[in-house]
């Protein structure tokens, strides 16, 4: 199983933090600070596992950000980098072309995504257009509220005018 | 609208966030979001909320503490809307984990929502469920999950199995239920269900047998089916990656038939023919393709044998060991670790390639392939693969020496065919990478060498050559100096030559040479040393020309800071002056060390220090670590299992060692005409026991000595070092630092009962030393010496000490003799403490102080409790 999925900028930045394991909020900020450490600091050309208290930390980077997730020694590290290839891509298409800085002001839309993408450290759906759905599904509900809270307010406005 | 609610919108604040240009200015403006933030949820702001939390969850990312808002959490999971749930159950997701109290509040919320008639809600609910639920939730909210199982979504369907198997990792007792719903979900075309399915049925697998044997008979013929016909699918662009339909079903449904196929032959023979077809057809030129082949070689090397399938899996992983991404690469070596046990041969086909690996520029691979090629070693190719290794190690970069040496010893040790090419590879390892040898694995050199009778003369060259190269490895100094002290007149004539080792010409001043550079290099530590010391000393007898060079480089260390090298010092050098006619006997070569002794000590993996230490350790029972001394103690004392030899010299050989004998011998021997010899003995041992010898009141030769009653009075002048340590407080202190035991200055037997001394407190710069005495027809009051010693290296001046203890004690202080303590223990404060204990035998002392000093005008304040007084005091 997964056991967090790390998103951090080049600069060391966190973007995006999901932990699957229970991890104290202390241990948290020891793992981010050990682990962009080793990531940050590998070169180019070097494969994308590194071992790491008794885990396996699969990273890929994507322009300036680097996305991180932890497995098991036996799980499946090649898929692990297609499951963040699979995230990266509903990401973009979501955003369409997805920046750095639309996970910075839309952190919590990425994390509705990562939501769809898994549950429990495991992989939930392999189809990036039910996701693309499910989530355009979820943000016309909220615009629905919302709209449905204006006009409401806009009557009570009009009414006590 | 609410005056406190904070005005600026999520967008603004990140805004603000990013725009503050120090870690100061970022913390104000956190700090002052916070402070909004809270003061709207002490106002129970309605409108904001679902924004306060969002601001709150940027926050927390950030890594500043955000605990206030997780009950803004909960009631944002209990409000109606769909917006204000989907934001909280991301807070519970993000704030929380399973293990915080809070977490419980919310199962009833979670309850109704997983009932909710909106399937987006019980959605949210499930995904919350699935990433934090703790095993009480797990249990309560169970029997909803299952339920959804059924569920008509299928995008609820694939939630609740995730969910599931979350539960069943909590609750294992819990698996039974899920079975009969998991073997619908694996009939299911929806591919998100059926991966999820097939997850859970995995994981059911592992934690129920039951699960087990139930989803072997029923479903593996279904799963193998599913598999073909995924294989064999036509192109659908909604799953397709790089020409491969779905590759995550293809591995979950693999990494299922493996569990399935495990340790049943039914299971196993009925997915060869598919796992053949994958094996043999799936394109490997892209990372999915490459990732399906690896898990499908996983499983025929899991699941019972098949030899031809087995054949396939492992040329496949040949072929992934030559390619050139990394990553490939990467998963060949682990999963040839795996394969070894199944099939050694075949493994071992590929051993030029693993080789090269473990020279590759990147650490995870290098990692990987090392500890393979460790596997791969046995007796027929120990030697070109240690060559291998050992060549490597010249080149390798720093950060993976240590790994790559601590491997290559563990090899020569184990398959080691005969002793000369073992002492060769060591040597070569040590003059490579001698740095990173371990303590045990050197020591484990010199009893091989030791044993090694034929070879004395070869190996004592070898490393004379090897040190005038370099003397920059540590541990080759150490084992070239013992060598060099021990056979240094092979060194010198040439004795028991090989045929192939070249002529060499030393002096026996060369040898002398060597052995005073590796005193006087700046960065040998103290055992390379007092080591060297020794080995001069053994010189000096065995050349006698060089005796008083010898005995000058000796006495240049009378003077040196380190207690241990000055008393070697003088000692040594009271032999060479004065005891001429012992001193031949004195540094005869050691006695052949007991390999079997020896090796079995490694094995149980005790430390080498085991008689020492366990005599230390009962001493200390304040945990204090043991002073620096204590690796000297160890590698002097190698032999001290050894059966002690007939010839007198033999005696001496195991006094210089340091032996511990036992108290008793001690006592017993005293006043005999063999006195000299202990007295020497005290001397030259580092682990003996004075203070023993005093806990058995036994008036022993050096309180005779001190009584100024010689004994020989030759010896007199020679045990004059020994005897200052027993008489003044401050060799007290040294010989603590020596042996690691706590002499208590000897007190007449008249004066009551004699304590063992303690050490009361200890830290990185102060040492109290506590010795006790009793009035005689006083049992109550004790009185306690505490004795100061200073072991940082700079002065502490306006030292103060104070002490309290509880009421049933009375406490009297006298004034102590200095308040200034000098650096690195070269003076002492002692002060005299009178104790009345009004619960004499029934309670123990116990006492609280606080030491304050200064060092270079900076206030310095040590606080501690002692509870290791005596039990009877």
């Amino acid at each position: 199983m997964i056991h967090f999925v790390l998103l951090i900028s080049r600069q060391g930045k966190v973007r995006l933090t999901k932990w699957y394991s229970p991890y104290s909020q202390k241990e948290r900020s020891k793992v981010i600070r050990e682990l962009s450490g080793i990531v940050l600091n590998r070169g180019p050309k070097l494969c994308n596992f590194v071992e790491w208290r008794g885990h396996r930390v699969v990273y890929r980077r994507y322009a300036g950000l680097y996305f991180c997730m932890c497995i098991d020694e036996a799980d499946n590290e090649l898929e692990v980098l297609d499951i963040i290839h699979h995230f990266v891509e509903i990401l973009d298409r979501y955003f369409g072309s997805v920046c750095e800085l639309d996970l910075i002001f839309n952190f919590h839309k990425a994390y509705y995504i990562l939501d769809e993408v898994l549950i429990a450290g495991e992989f939930q759906e392999s189809s990036k257009r039910t996701i693309i759905r499910l989530l355009s599904t979820h943000d016309s509900m909220v615009e629905m509220a919302k709209e449905e809270a204006t006009s409401i307010g806009n009557m009570i406005a009009q009414v006590t005018k | 609208m609410n005056p406190f609610s904070s005005g600026t919108r999520l967008r603004d604040m990140i805004r603000a966030i990013r725009a503050c240009k120090t870690a100061a200015e970022e913390r104000a403006v956190v700090r002052k979001e916070c402070a909004a933030i809270r003061a709207a949820i002490n106002e129970n702001d309605q409108d904001y909320r679902h924004r306060n939390l969002a601001k709150l969850m940027f926050i927390h990312m950030l890594g500043y503490p955000t605990h206030f808002g997780q009950m803004e959490c909960l009631k944002l999971i209990a409000s109606p809307g769909f917006p204000e749930k989907r934001i909280g159950y991301l807070g519970l997701m993000l704030l929380l984990d399973e293990r915080q109290e809070v977490l419980m509040l919310v199962t009833n919320s979670v309850k109704q929502d997983l009932n909710h008639t909106n399937q987006y809600i019980v959605g949210l609910a499930l995904c919350a469920l699935g990433n934090i639920c703790s095993a009480e939730m797990a249990r309560d909210l169970a029997p909803e999950v299952e339920r959804l199982l059924q569920f008509r979504d299928p995008n609820i369907r694939k939630k609740a199995a995730l969910c599931s198997i979350r539960i069943i990792k909590k609750v294992p007792d819990l698996a039974e239920n899920f079975i009969n719903p998991v073997a619908a979900l694996l009939k299911e075309k929806h591919h998100g269900v059926l991966i999820t399915g097939v997850q859970l049925c995995t994981d059911l697998c592992k934690v129920s047998p039951e699960a087990l044997e139930y989803f072997r008979k029923k479903c593996t013929d279904g799963l193998v089916r599913t598999l073909r016909d995924l294989v064999n699918s036509p192109y659908a662009p909604e799953y397709d990656i790089a020409g491969i339909t779905d590759p995550f079903l293809h591995i979950r449904l693999l990494k299922l038939l493996r569990v399935l196929g495990q340790g049943d032959a039914d299971a196993s023979d009925s997915m060869n023919d598919i796992l053949a077809q994958v094996a043999t057809k799936t394109e490997s030129n892209k990372n999915a393709g490459n990732a399906i082949l690896y898990e499908c070689v996983e499983t025929i090397m899991s699941i019972e044998d098949n030899g031809g399938l087995r054949v396939l899996a492992i040329n496949i992983l040949g072929r992934f060991l030559s390619n050139r991404d990394n990553n490939i690469r990467y998963v060949a070596l682990n999963m040839l670790m795996r394969a070894i046990t199944v099939d050694a041969q075949a493994v071992q086909r590929h051993r030029a390639t693993i080789l090269e690996c473990v020279k590759d520029s990147d650490a995870s691979i290098r990692k990987r392939a090392l500890e393979l090629v460790y596997l791969l070693v046995n007796e027929s190719n120990v030697k070109p693969l240690t060559k291998e290794l050992v060549d490597y190690l010249e080149v390798s970069d720093q950060d993976f020496k240590g790994d790559l040496t601590a491997k290559v010893c563990s090899i020569i040790e184990k398959f080691s065919p005969e002793k000369s090419w073992y002492i060769d590879q060591m040597l070569k390892v040590l003059t490579e990478a001698g740095n990173f040898v371990k303590d045990e694995v050197w020591h484990a050199l010199v009893v091989v060498i030791s044993n090694a009778s034929d070879l004395h003369g070869y190996t004592v060259r070898a490393l004379f050559r090897a040190l005038q190269t370099t003397a920059e490895q540590e541990s080759l100094v150490r084992v070239a100096v013992w060598c060099i002290g021990e056979y240094g007149d092979l060194l010198v004539n040439n004795a028991g030559r090989l045929n192939v080792e070249d002529p060499i010409t030393v002096t026996e001043s060369d040898a002398v040479d060597i052995v005073e550079s590796a005193i006087k290099r700046h960065a040998s530590d103290l055992t390379t040393k007092s080591m060297a010391l020794i080995a001069l000393l053994k010189l000096s007898s065995r050349f006698p020309s060089c005796s008083g060079r010898i005995k000058d480089i000796v006495v240049q260390h009378k003077g040196s800071l380190v207690l241990e090298l000055q008393q070697r010092s003088l000692e040594f050098n009271s032999i060479i002056e004065k005891h001429q006619n012992i001193r031949s006997a004195l540094v005869e070569r050691m006695p052949v060390l007991d390999e079997a002794t020896f090796g079995g000590r490694r094995a149980s993996s005790l430390p080498n220090t085991v008689s020492t230490s366990s005599g230390t350790a009962v001493k200390l029972p304040n945990g204090v670590a043991k002073p620096s001394a204590a690796p000297l103690v160890d590698l002097l004392d190698l032999s001290d299992d050894v059966p002690a030899p007939s010839s007198s010299g033999g005696d001496f050989l195991q006094d210089l060692l340091g032996v511990n004998l036992p108290p008793a011998t001690q006592s017993g021997t005293n006043q005999t005409p063999k006195a000299g010899t202990d007295v020497l003995l005290d001397l030259l041992s580092i682990g003996s026991t004075p203070a023993q010898d005093n806990n058995l009141s036994t008036p022993d030769i050096l309180s005779s000595g001190q009584d100024n009653k010689p004994i020989i009075a030759s010896l007199d002048v020679l045990a004059a070092p020994s005897l200052t340590h027993t008489t003044s407080s401050t060799a007290s202190n040294m010989m603590d630092l020596l042996d690691g035991l706590d002499p208590a200055p000897p007190k007449p037997v008249e004066n009551g009962p004699a304590y063992p001394s303690i050490v009361a407190f200890e830290s990185s710069s102060l040492r109290l030393t506590f010795n006790f005495s009793k009035q005689p027809g006083n049992p109550q009051t004790t009185m306690i010496s505490g004795t100061f010693t200073n072991l940082s290296s700079n002065l502490f001046t306006d030292f103060v000490f104070q002490a309290a203890v509880p009421k049933f004690l009375q406490l009297h202080l006298d004034p102590a003799s200095g308040n200034s303590l000098p650096a690195s223990g070269n003076g002492t404060i002692t002060q005299s403490l009178k104790v009345t204990n009004s619960q004499h035998g029934k309670k123990p002392l116990v006492m609280r102080l606080r030491i304050a000093y200064k060092v270079d005008g900076k206030d310095v304040l040590e606080e501690g409790q002692i509870n290791n007084f005596p039990r009877d005091l």
